[in-house]
């Protein structure tokens, strides 16, 4: 029965890690840009839920949409005030500008915060679900179902909001959108905030389980990124198929590899699939 | 005398839609075919598949006896095909001559640069591009990027030759100017493929026709007859049109 | 004939006479320059493949790393410097053409991204095999012996060296087949093929020339600091500086990353003398204002930079 427990494990984290994910498939899907800044997102997201817990003893599961929140209007203001001057420029650009923000930001939350990691926890302790020959820990249920729970408002921002639904025009047609009376440059804005908020509340519900640190942050964007790859980009239940997938291949992984070798064989699963497959399992254009 | 280029049972499908349903085509060396048929036949589709920008899902293609349906674009350019596109693609920060070198020295195997030079201003000459070689391909007007092309086309020395709607764009005087152009070319001996929509065009410079509808060749033979070919003219004006031209013994 | 020796022996007569003015200086200059001639060679390399051929690559901490710990194993079971820095040049090279295989039919930002990824994985790698690398608690390499220089002299030749020799191999890539096709590649991959351009192939020869010098920088870098570490030469800023710099000089253009490399090591020495607990930040801070102010459009980011500089002032009335 031990596969099963390890399918089990890999499962567990599945929603969660599509919630690392979404975000950044988002913004790439309908922005374009690589956002580089977005592992260090989630982490500044998991500091933000770490001091929540330790000064209000608000329980990060519940912090997680406040953390998004808050970091939603930041984001909203970054794209707006510095990244959307390089909208229009070739991609080496924009990859250069996010580049420089996770420098900066990640350097700052270094000086701020000391690269010690920290983590939140929760007393009680989640504890496990005993289902028998199988042990599910508990706060991986929890961050995942939350994930899920989140992933679905976005999903359901997207289709039935009108401003969800300027988001996937901008993405198909920036310019016809335009034309249509769509607000461009806003939408973009927004769409940056909410790929931000989903980092945010990724990393508030990390914190509960794993321990944060800067140093982390650059994991978090490969995870992200193979995640986008596996189920494609630019769609939702892709990033959702991708993160349940990447849950399992790590699990296994850290069983047939040992855990430090369990995100390795992530990357070279994904450089083989970059080389056979680059669309992912459901990729395509706009973002729905 | 052997096909330069055989087509057999070639199809392409792009998502369920048949763009290319089971073409069989034949060109001989130095022969002069027109292609022309509505909007959204195939016609670009058919070229592409050619030239290995898409890969053909049934049939093959042999050219030159050698089997080209699954090899690679560069490979495909270097055998000696060539092709204009519709929508012009120069190197834009490159100069003009510099563009027409570049086709020299792969395509057209030359030896060295300097002489990939020197096969490019003869090429720039023939097009009538001289005066312009200094500049950025980007500077040029529409018929100066057609002609560039074409000038790229004939660098790289092609046995067979497809212009694809050359003449798009261009005003009169323009399509006379470029019409002369590509008779002077064919009388070079290459095999030529015109996809056109002027009809003066091809009258003028084409023996044969092909007519492409819906991914289907429908009619191949001699200009008049193809012409007044009733599926041809029922594809082009529809059928109620076609139906009065045969009832009024056109 | 005069055509091949210019750039065969200009950079290296260059840098020979530098190196006799400089090396009779003190230590902190010695140091200075040695780092410039990395930084030069770092963003020319970067250039081969991210700038001629339009190829923007964010994996030269990968190769940079792995040429660091080439040299540091080789010199550990008893190789010496020349052989260690060999191999380093020789697995990076290696190394490139394997991945190119990967990789490099990805366009733009896919190559990119999977390009930063490699870093991470390789520093995954050398963290966890232990028994080899010394995983996270780094490795030391052996002094290097001299005879006729000092330890910093010979660092200082090493470095200069490749710097010319990186120098050299972008003045002759740029006059040849390969640089005309790399051109062509940059300013449209599609027509390139169409004219018979093999664009497989010449981008895997950027890639490796360029791995192949990032990787013998890397080497020489571990032997000059006698102790390395994952983090330390895995770094990305390490992938990101010679963008930087070869941005400031003239992407694309042949001199253009030396130009830039001066200029980045006079503002790197600013900062550092100034903020050194910080300084990644600054350099990130630097990093979104120099994009920001920067022309746009792709074809005025070719050759636009300090390199063009001359162009400018003849223009002006």
């Amino acid at each position: 029965m031990l596969w099963l427990q390890v399918l089990v494990n890999g499962l567990a984290v599945g929603g969660l890690y599509a919630c690392i994910a979404v975000g950044f498939s988002l913004v790439w899907g309908v922005l374009n840009i690589i956002n580089i800044l977005h592992g260090s997102l989630i982490v500044l997201g998991g500091y933000l839920a770490f001091f929540a817990h330790q000064y209000w003893g608000i329980n990060p599961f519940l912090f997680a949409p406040l953390a998004g929140a808050v970091m939603f209007a930041g984001g909203v203001a970054l794209q707006y005030c510095v990244i959307n001057h390089v909208m229009a420029r070739p991609f080496l650009i924009t990859l250069l500008l996010t580049f420089g923000l996770n420098l900066f930001l990640d350097n700052s939350m270094l000086a701020l915060f000391s690269a010690d990691y920290r983590k939140v926890l929760l007393n009680p302790a989640p504890g496990v679900f005993d289902l028998g020959s199988i042990v599910v820990p508990a706060d991986r249920i929890y961050a995942t179902l939350v994930g899920l729970v989140l992933i679905s408002a976005l999903a359901l921002l997207l289709r039935f909001t009108q401003f969800g639904r300027a988001i996937i025009a901008v993405r198909m047609d920036r310019d016809a959108a335009a034309l249509l009376g769509v607000n461009v440059r806003w939408t973009y804005a927004v769409a940056f905030g909410l790929g931000v908020f989903m980092a945010g509340s990724a990393g508030a519900l990390l914190s509960a389980i794993f321990p944060i640190s800067p140093v982390a942050s650059a994991g978090y964007l490969s995870k992200a990124f193979v995640i986008c790859v596996i189920g494609g980009l630019g769609s939702i239940p892709g990033a959702v198929i991708g993160g349940f997938a990447l849950g399992v291949i790590e699990s296994f992984g850290a069983l047939l590899l040992g855990p430090e070798h369990a995100l390795t064989l992530a990357f070279v699963l994904l450089i083989a699939l970059l080389a056979v497959r680059p669309s992912g399992l459901l990729g395509r254009q706009g973002f729905a | 005398m052997t096909a330069l280029l055989e087509l057999k049972g070639v199809t392409k499908r792009f998502r369920g839609l048949e763009a290319l349903s089971d073409i069989n085509l034949s060109l001989k060396s130095g022969e002069i075919v027109g292609l022309i048929g509505p909007n959204g036949a195939g016609k670009t589709t058919l070229v592409n598949v050619i030239t290995g920008v898409h890969t053909a899902d049934a049939g093959s293609i042999t050219f030159n006896g050698a089997p080209i349906a699954h090899m690679r674009r560069d490979r495909i350019a270097r055998l000696g095909v060539a092709r204009t596109f519709q929508v012009v693609q120069p190197f834009p920060a490159m100069t003009v001559l510099e563009n027409v070198t570049a086709a020299a020295l792969f395509g057209g195997a030359a030896a060295s640069i300097a002489e990939a030079r020197d096969a490019a201003a003869h090429h720039l000459a023939f097009c009538g591009l001289t005066d312009q070689a200094g500049k950025p391909a980007a500077n040029l007007t529409l018929a100066g990027r057609k002609r560039l092309e074409l000038a790229k086309s004939l660098a790289l020395r092609p046995k067979l030759l497809m212009l694809d709607e050359v003449n798009a764009g261009l005003n009169p005087a323009e399509v006379d100017a470029a019409l002369e152009l590509i008779t002077r070319i064919a009388a070079q001996g290459a095999t030529i493929l015109l996809i056109e929509h002027l009809m003066k065009v091809v009258t003028r410079t084409a023996r044969r026709l092909v007519v492409l509808h819906h991914g289907k060749l429908i009619a191949d033979g001699p200009v008049a007859s193809v012409l007044s070919d009733e599926t041809v003219v029922e594809a082009y004006l529809g059928r109620r049109y076609a139906e009065r031209m045969a009832g009024a013994g056109i | 004939m005069l055509r091949l020796a210019l750039p065969l022996a200009l950079p290296f007569a260059i840098v020979a006479v530098a190196f006799v003015l400089l090396s009779q200086t003190d230590a902190y200059i010695i140091r200075l320059a040695t780092t410039f001639g990395m930084y030069a060679a770092l963003a020319l390399a970067w250039n081969i493949i991210g700038g001629i051929a339009g190829y923007p690559s964010f994996a030269t901490a990968a190769f940079f790393g792995l040429g660091a710990y080439v040299t540091a194993v080789a010199q550990n079971l008893g190789a010496p410097l020349l052989v260690g820095v060999g191999l380093a040049g020789a697995g990076a090279a290696l190394f490139a053409g394997l991945l190119g295989s990967a990789i490099l039919h990805l366009r733009g930002k896919y190559f990119a991204i999977a390009s930063l990824v490699i870093a991470e994985v390789l520093r995954e790698l050398t963290n966890s095999w232990t028994s080899v690398t010394g995983g996270g608690m780094g490795i030391n390499l052996p002094l290097a012996k001299t005879t006729l220089l000092t330890q910093p002299q010979l660092y200082l030749a090493a470095m200069l060296f490749l710097a010319a020799a990186a120098t050299s191999a972008s003045m002759l890539i740029d006059r040849s087949r390969l640089g005309v096709a790399l051109r062509c590649i940059a300013q449209n991959e599609d027509a390139a093929q169409i004219i018979g351009v093999d664009t497989r192939m010449a981008k895997t020869w950027a890639f490796v020339i360029s791995s192949l010098f990032i990787g013998l920088v890397g080497g020489v870098y571990a032997s000059w600091v006698t102790y390395i570490d994952p983090t330390d030469v895995y770094d990305g800023a390490m992938s990101v500086k010679p963008i930087l710099m070869a941005l400031l000089g003239g992407v694309g253009s042949v001199f253009g990353p030396v130009l830039g490399a001066f200029a980045y090591l006079l503002l790197e020495e600013l900062l550092w003398r100034n903020l050194l607990e910080f300084h990644a930040g600054i350099l990130g801070l630097l990093v979104v204002l120099l994009v920001l102010f920067l022309p746009g459009g792709l074809s005025q980011i070719r050759g636009v930079g300090l390199v063009s500089l001359p162009k400018i002032w003849r223009r002006a009335p």
